[in-house]
């Protein structure tokens, strides 16, 4: 019986220790050279699209990209550029939930990460802009 | 006899070690995206600059009394 006992409080210990590895561990990596780069290029095209999301030609999306909600808010000349911005960051997007994934060994986290993202830019989002709400566009 | 019996608690405490090492870390990942967002978008400390919220002019005048030197006025950069 007290071998029984015994085994179990080292099981419960293990138990314990891991649950504080994983909370001493609590910060996810996200300084690496890869998401940096994808950092910066999405930091240089943010004064391009700041504009467009004022205007609700684009909005933020539920799954953490942005869309095109509103084409004719841009002139049509301009609206080829604006689809490759659109284009380019959300390739960004996808690569930086990919490489948090990774870079913390776990690139099956990387819908996770998606669709928290999702929830931050939609709630660190300026007042005007458009995100993709249960039942569409909506105004924040 | 009861050796079928402490298979299964010890199954059970195994399989939530197990859980607990792969599950993923929700607070830490929006601590993540809040520091990547204010990167990217330029935000300090998670602020929204065109939101207008309550202005803390009259920083907490319950700050420790210690701290006389580090008075709240800001001098202009």
């Amino acid at each position: 019986m007290k071998k029984i006992l015994f085994s179990l409080i080292v099981l419960l210990n293990l138990l314990l220790a891991s649950s504080f590895t994983n909370a001493a561990g609590a910060d996810l990596e996200v300084n690496t050279p890869a998401i940096s780069a994808i950092k910066s290029s999405m930091q240089a095209r943010h004064s391009q699209l700041a504009a467009f999301y004022s205007s609700g030609a684009i909005g933020l999306t539920k799954d953490g990209l942005i869309a095109v909600k509103d084409a004719s808010a841009v002139p049509l000349k301009d609206r080829g550029g604006l689809n490759s911005l659109v284009a380019a960051e959300n390739a960004d997007r996808n690569n930086l939930y990919k490489e948090i994934a990774t870079a913390n060994g776990h690139p099956e986290w990387q819908g996770e990460i998606q669709s928290t993202f999702a929830g931050r830019w939609i709630d660190k989002a300026q007042g005007g802009w458009w995100y993709q709400g249960a039942s569409g566009w909506v105004k924040k | 006899m009861k050796k079928w019996m402490l298979a299964l608690p010890i199954a059970f405490i195994l399989s939530a070690c197990v859980t607990i090492n792969i599950y993923f870390p929700a607070a830490a990942a929006e601590k993540a995206a809040d520091k990547i967002i204010d990167d990217v978008w330029q935000l300090k400390n998670g602020e929204k600059p065109n939101v207008k919220t309550v202005e803390p002019k009259t920083a907490e005048p319950a700050a420790e009394p210690a701290t006389v030197e580090s008075k709240p006025a800001e001098p202009a950069k």
